[in-house]
């Protein structure tokens, strides 16, 4: 068409102007860390996996997820996921059921036999991991994969650790644990079951070990001085929860006090309950102040377990207990009364905390032990070279994610170490917290609840207690992600810019600017669901 | 609910697309292959809701034609940013005549159209109009009448930010109660624009009694595509009534474009509806309810009423008609009533 | 076909024939007639694939023109007066936009005072809008300049008036020679727009062009009126051979070439005007008549060739330009730049004042004893007109000045002049 000077133009012909000139701040695209993601102690990149769980591919979400933790069967079910605390979600609705999701996409690995990454590669160093709880086998596992040869010393008759000798069957099934433990194992990592390392020089001497991991845990139950009678029955917290193991189950009567306020007390109580017994905790506090989780302190509520606040157990005899009331004084802090009353009790359990066995450290030059734990450096390193602690040998929360996570970390500096060279953790991004994000595109979406087994059967057997989402609750919790700091490709930004200046890339491949047009308005910023843009200053 | 959410709980209906998506869910501007009828390069201002409306309305119009689409445009911003000589940046057939003959214009291609088509000279060819509220709801009102009133087959689209933001900010009869243009200045007795009636051209559009009218802003994408596409499929004339904030003349951030369109819906301020012969039919529910303040203190145009003794009286006359449009169109669900 | 017709059906039936595809009719007086005639042709299928719109407003008839021509769509409206005033802005628009939309323009004065009858101010009013202007002296050319002006529009890509005088032309009943359909189809091919709004080759139409090329857009403007001047002739040949009748070109001269004295004029006065010129020359005086059918684009150089060799020239205009005198004159008066010759603006029939042969006689007798004054207004009551100006300068408040001379002049003169 010959057309009309001037008044007539060509389609589309403004590319020519370039109005990206215009712009004295630009957006850019980042990956912000999600709160869940800084928060877990085995370092795992939830969101990460979660984004692929959200798509409903499964196995990529769970070979993310074991990048960092190869036991989430195990994790779904005891960790005490701290990062939903911390979920943006929270603050909309309720947190994502992270650990829900976890949990479904171990058992889901364990149903369909998915096996762990071998390594591509071997080193040829010899590293020795001391103890196959959580922390020992989260390390053999990480060393392993980046092709060391690992060899597993441990005392015990079983692979587990604290996993096996101190959290009941009912929170943690001996099938689930045993399959993940054994998943590390195929990846070639050596195991020696009743091997006791007394000394840990000759063992490394011995074995020819370029390195070693010590993760021993705190099997050692805490005595409390309670005046008691030669008949009183006192058996403490984690030699009960051990023996529950064996093939010959405990004796302890029919009235069963459990005394502190921690975790452990808990397990107690509810694994005596589970033995036909009345347990009654004890505990000196009052429930808010209780270290164990609230909500395992509900679930024994319901499941019909008896708790005395403010109380201390002063004197124990052959089938009674004398207890004296406390009262909180101005500071919290639980004073005594003088006012005493007497309980009767067939046994007294004391869950009172534990101690780590450092027997195989004696004679270990350099290493620096205080308050009954190694002193390590930020590099996991005590203070001998070469010999390395995690888990709860060292100065830390003690739980079975905080160990993963030690396993990890540890492994890591000892591979570099073996090299000479030094593990430097990546930066961390700047959190993506709640005011990062525009939530008004969040779709309302309450948390799903997992099945819980009815009340009768958790009272009498050890049948798990809390069930697993199927696939399609899974994919919703899943999807009620907000993918918090980390692009989701949502097309927000591709849509909102008045200028079109955002390019699409296609699945996976997320999206760039288009500087020469982008005239820096921020509408890309302030829409993006999650705060994965920022805007920052033009150089001028 | 006016359109057919999608139960997506990530993000549901809001966001522009969302990769898990079926390709059938995802909105006309998630398409990696749209239109960007309007394209990059214009002149509009940075944020400019107008330029994203114009975008979002004409790729769903031109999705929903198969890419036969005219269109007609009223002098004004959108017109001036958008084909200043030598560039233009439409990439469909575009005329612009005068300010105030955009409907007759987009009567007389239809016209045409009509009767090629009966030649068999060209295949079936929709035509949209578009302009301001300036050039719609004052100057343009005669001819927009006329084509409504004949049930011409085009749909014309108003992009609706308050005044006549080309001309620097000037006062239209849609400009709101108490805000300031450069013909209403802060001053005076009675600071801002007149309390009135308005002239709000979606009920006078139904009062014609036209197969479609609808309102919608630029912060409700899917509502709007689906209001679009909606009257594509309809012949006669239809009326599509877009609020587009305006960084410029409502005195905001740029980057708060969307953020005012969706707080307008949400206080009631601008009722999101549809209507079919005259019959409202469907409307947005407002999700979070929020007071008219949360709208009014983000504009410099609406500052002079939250000066050191704010005007307690004014923004509660501004809260009353927000209330008064949420009672009219129903905008809140029963239950969060 | 010879039939004694109405000369807004012959132009009606001469529109329809040109097979227009789209027609804008608004109503105003005097061009009804026109557009209910295409109207009822269209409805009863005379007139096929065209779509009759009734529009709002002389605006809209205008804006529904634009934008059916900027789709391809050979278009046409009529209007008049106050018409052609409120559709203005579109006018230039089209123009502006090079739509070559045929508008027939049925002459008639503009308010206020409101009046219904003919004078050319309306059409004049837009002169400078770009738009070719042809003012038609009798139906038959009306009906003919209808079928030149699509043809003359299209090959140049500019709008066309054709401008017939109100009343007396659009309502007169005259005998005319209606062309068959093979002679028009033969003449005017089918539209092929220069530009056209077309989804399988998208452009703007219609872009903002600051001072960096308007002044060569308006040029471009001048540059296609000068290539009409150009057509115009040659389109008159064209027709000749055709439909076998001159019609059309730029001017009409009559005995003009021994003429001492010219009289130029536009319409349907020139038949009255001829009249009286036989009478004179009868009587000796070498007297003619040049009447101008293209206004716009205004023919300089052929003006300038008749009145060369005459003495004095009498412009006699149903137009006036307030404050200085004729309109056309002015053009006129262009031409003439350079030739010693008297010049004359006679403003005439205004509102529809009857301009009788009586009155030219004596206008033309004076002309020639040399006694016109440069300025006149023909057959003007001075007593009424000084009655006003007295109750003007003796009384603030002296009321409507119209309706005042009314109640002087009495109701029933009012009537008609």
């Amino acid at each position: 068409m010959e057309k009309p000077f001037a008044i007539t133009l060509d389609p589309g012909s403004s590319l020519a102007n370039h109005t990206g000139s215009w712009r004295t701040s630009r957006p850019v695209y980042i990956d912000r860390l999600p709160p869940c993601n800084k928060q877990c102690p085995a370092g795992e990149d939830i969101q990460g996996w979660l984004f692929h769980a959200e798509s409903g591919d499964y196995e990529s979400a769970w070979r993310h997820l074991t990048k960092d933790n190869p036991f989430p069967a195990i994790m779904g079910r005891v960790c005490y996921h701290s990062c939903e605390s911390v979920c943006n979600r929270g603050q909309i609705d309720e947190p994502v059921g992270i650990n829900s999701v976890e949990r479904f996409l171990g058992d889901e690995a364990l149903k369909l036999g998915w096996k762990l990454t071998p390594p591509s590669s071997e080193s040829g160093k010899n590293v020795l991991v001391v103890g196959a709880g959580p922390s020992g086998m989260s390390a053999a596992y990480h060393l392993r994969r980046l092709g060391h040869s690992v060899t597993v010393y441990e005392a015990g008759p079983l692979l587990g650790g604290m996993m096996r000798f101190g959290i009941p069957k009912y929170r943690l099934p001996r099938d689930i644990l045993e399959a993940e433990m054994q998943r590390v194992v195929e990846l070639g990592v050596k195991v020696n079951l009743n091997t006791k390392v007394d000394n840990i020089l000759n063992t490394m001497a011995d074995g020819k070990f370029d390195a070693a991991f010590l993760a021993v845990g705190a099997h050692i139950g805490k005595r409390a001085r309670i005046p008691a009678g030669d008949a009183a029955k006192i058996v403490d917290a984690i030699s009960l929860l051990r023996s529950m193991e064996g093939e010959e189950k405990p004796m302890l009567g029919r009235r069963v006090v459990v005394y502190g306020g921690g975790n452990t007390a808990i397990d107690v109580a509810r694994t005596a309950k589970r033995m036909g017994a009345e347990p009654l905790i004890v505990y000196r506090r009052t429930r808010a102040a209780m270290p164990a989780h609230d909500f395992e302190m509900e679930e024994a509520l319901q499941e019909g377990i008896m708790v005395k606040w403010l109380s201390t157990i002063t004197q124990a005899d052959e089938s009674s207990l004398t207890i004296e009331k406390m009262a909180l004084d101005e500071t919290g802090f639980p004073q005594p009364t003088g006012e005493f009353e007497t309980i009767e009790a067939d046994s007294l359990v004391l869950a009172l905390g534990q101690d780590v066995d450092l027997g195989l450290l004696e004679g270990v030059p350099g290493l620096e032990v205080k308050d009954g734990v190694v002193k390590v450096a930020p590099n996991m390193m005590t203070g001998h070279p070469g010999i390395f602690a995690g888990g709860d040998m060292v100065p830390a929360e003690r739980n079975v994610t905080v160990g993963i996570g030690h396993g990890k970390q540890a492994a890591r500096h000892i591979d570099a170490w073996l090299r000479g060279e030094e593990h430097v953790p990546a930066v961390q991004h700047e959190v993506a917290n709640f005011e990062k994000l525009n939530t008004w595109y969040y779709a309302d979406a309450p948390k799903t609840v997992r099945p819980m087994l009815d009340i009768i059967r958790r009272q009498s057997t050890f049948d798990e207690v809390q069930g697993g989402l199927d696939e399609s609750t899974a994919l919703f919790e899943a999807r009620r992600c907000l993918s918090c700091g980390n692009c989701f490709e949502c097309d927000n930004c591709y849509g909102v810019c008045p200028d079109n200046a955002v390019i699409k890339l296609g699945p996976g491949k997320r999206f760039q600017f288009n500087y020469d047009y982008c005239k820096g308005c921020g509408m890309c910023v302030a829409e993006c669901p999650c705060g994965a843009i920022k805007m920052e200053a033009e150089e001028i | 609910m006016s359109f057919q959410p999608v139960h997506f709980y990530q993000t549901g209906t809001f966001t522009v697309g969302n990769r898990l998506l079926e390709a059938s869910e995802r909105s006309v501007q998630a398409n990696i292959e749209r239109t960007n009828s309007l394209n990059s390069g214009h002149r509009a201002c940075q944020g400019c809701g107008e330029a994203l409306g114009a975008r979002y309305a004409i790729d769903a119009a031109m999705n929903a034609a198969r890419g036969r689409l005219i269109a007609a445009n009223a002098t004004g911003c959108l017109e001036v940013f958008s084909t200043p000589y030598p560039e233009t940046s439409w990439q469909i057939p575009w005329i612009h005549s005068l300010f105030g003959n955009t409907a007759a214009v987009a009567t007389g291609i239809a016209a045409a159209i009509k009767v090629k088509k009966q030649k068999g000279q060209m295949g079936d060819v929709r035509v949209v109009a578009q302009g301001g509220d300036g050039g719609t709801t004052d100057i343009g009102f005669g001819c927009l009448s006329g084509m409504f009133e004949r049930n011409d087959d085009v749909l014309y689209i108003c992009y609706d930010n308050g005044g006549y933001m080309n001309t620097g900010v000037q006062r239209s009869s849609a400009t709101p109660p108490a805000a300031r243009t450069a013909t209403t200045m802060p001053v005076g007795p009675e600071p801002g624009n007149q309390f009135g009636q308005g002239k709000f051209l979606p009920a006078i559009a139904m009062a014609h009694e036209i197969p479609y009218v609808a309102t919608a802003t630029v912060a409700d994408l899917r509502d709007l595509e689906y209001k679009v596409t909606k009257a594509m499929g309809m012949r006669g004339a239809r009326y599509i009534h877009i609020l587009v904030p305006c960084p410029l003349g409502w005195g905001a951030a740029s980057e708060d474009t969307i953020l005012l369109a969706r707080l307008a819906k949400e206080t009631g301020i601008f009722p999101v509806f549809e209507a079919e012969n005259g019959e409202i039919t469907g409307n947005l529910k407002i999700r979070r309810k929020q007071p008219v303040e949360e709208y009014l203190k983000r504009q410099k145009r609406y500052a002079h009423l939250f000066g050191k003794k704010p005007a307690v009286a004014t923004i509660a006359r501004l809260q009353a008609a927000a209330d008064k449009n949420i009672r009219k169109y129903g905008l809140l669900d029963q239950e969060a009533n | 076909m010879l039939k004694q017709t109405e000369g807004s059906h012959a132009v009606a039936e001469a529109v329809g024939l040109c097979r227009p595809e789209v027609i804008c009719a608004y109503p105003i007086s005097p061009q009804t007639h026109i557009v209910e005639g295409l109207g009822e042709m269209v409805k009863a299928g005379e007139v096929t694939d065209c779509e009759f719109i009734n529009v709002e407003s002389e605006f809209a008839a205008m804006s529904v023109a634009i934008g059916s021509s900027a789709t391809g769509a050979r278009t046409y409206t009529a209007t008049a007066s106050q018409g052609i005033l409120f559709m203005c802005e579109a006018v230039y628009n089209a123009s502006g936009l090079g739509l070559p939309i045929v508008m027939t323009v049925a002459n008639r004065a503009i308010g206020a005072p409101i009046n219904i009858w003919n004078d050319h101010t309306d059409a004049l009013s837009q002169r400078d809008s770009g738009w070719i202007q042809l003012f038609a002296e009798t139906n038959q050319e009306a009906l003919d300049l209808h079928i030149l002006a699509f043809k003359l529009a299209e090959e140049v890509s500019l709008p066309v008036m054709v401008c017939m005088d109100g009343f007396i032309l659009t309502h007169a009943y005259e005998r005319v020679d209606v062309p068959t359909q093979e002679q028009v189809d033969a003449f005017l091919p089918p539209y092929e727009p220069r530009q056209v709004l077309d989804p399988t080759d998208p452009v703007s139409i219609g872009a903002m062009v600051g001072p960096e090329a308007f002044s060569e857009v308006r040029y471009l403007a001048h540059a296609k009126q000068m290539q009409a001047l150009e057509l115009i002739p040659k389109l008159a040949a064209q027709f000749k051979t055709i439909f076998g009748r001159d019609s059309g070109g730029l001017t009409h001269s009559y005995l003009t070439d021994d003429a001492e004295t010219i009289v130029v004029a536009m319409g349907s006065i020139l038949g009255t005007i001829k009249d009286v010129v036989d009478e004179m020359r009868q009587a000796g005086e070498k007297i003619g008549v040049l009447g101008i059918i293209s206004y716009r684009p205004f023919p300089l150089e052929e003006v300038r060739n008749a009145l060369q060799n005459a003495k004095r020239v009498v412009v006699l205009e149903k137009s006036l330009a307030v404050g200085i005198g004729g309109v056309v004159s002015t053009d006129v008066r262009m031409a003439m730049s350079g030739l010693q010759l008297e010049g004359h603006t006679v403003v005439a029939g205004l509102g529809g004042r009857a301009i009788t042969m009586k009155s030219l006689h004596a206008l033309f007798a004076k002309a020639v004893a040399g006694e016109l004054e440069r300025l006149t207004f023909l057959d003007l009551d001075w007593d009424v007109v000084n009655k006003q100006l007295e109750r003007e300068r003796t009384t603030r408040r002296s009321g409507p000045a119209a309706e005042s001379m009314l109640r002087d002049v009495g109701v029933v003169a009012a009537r008609i002049g």
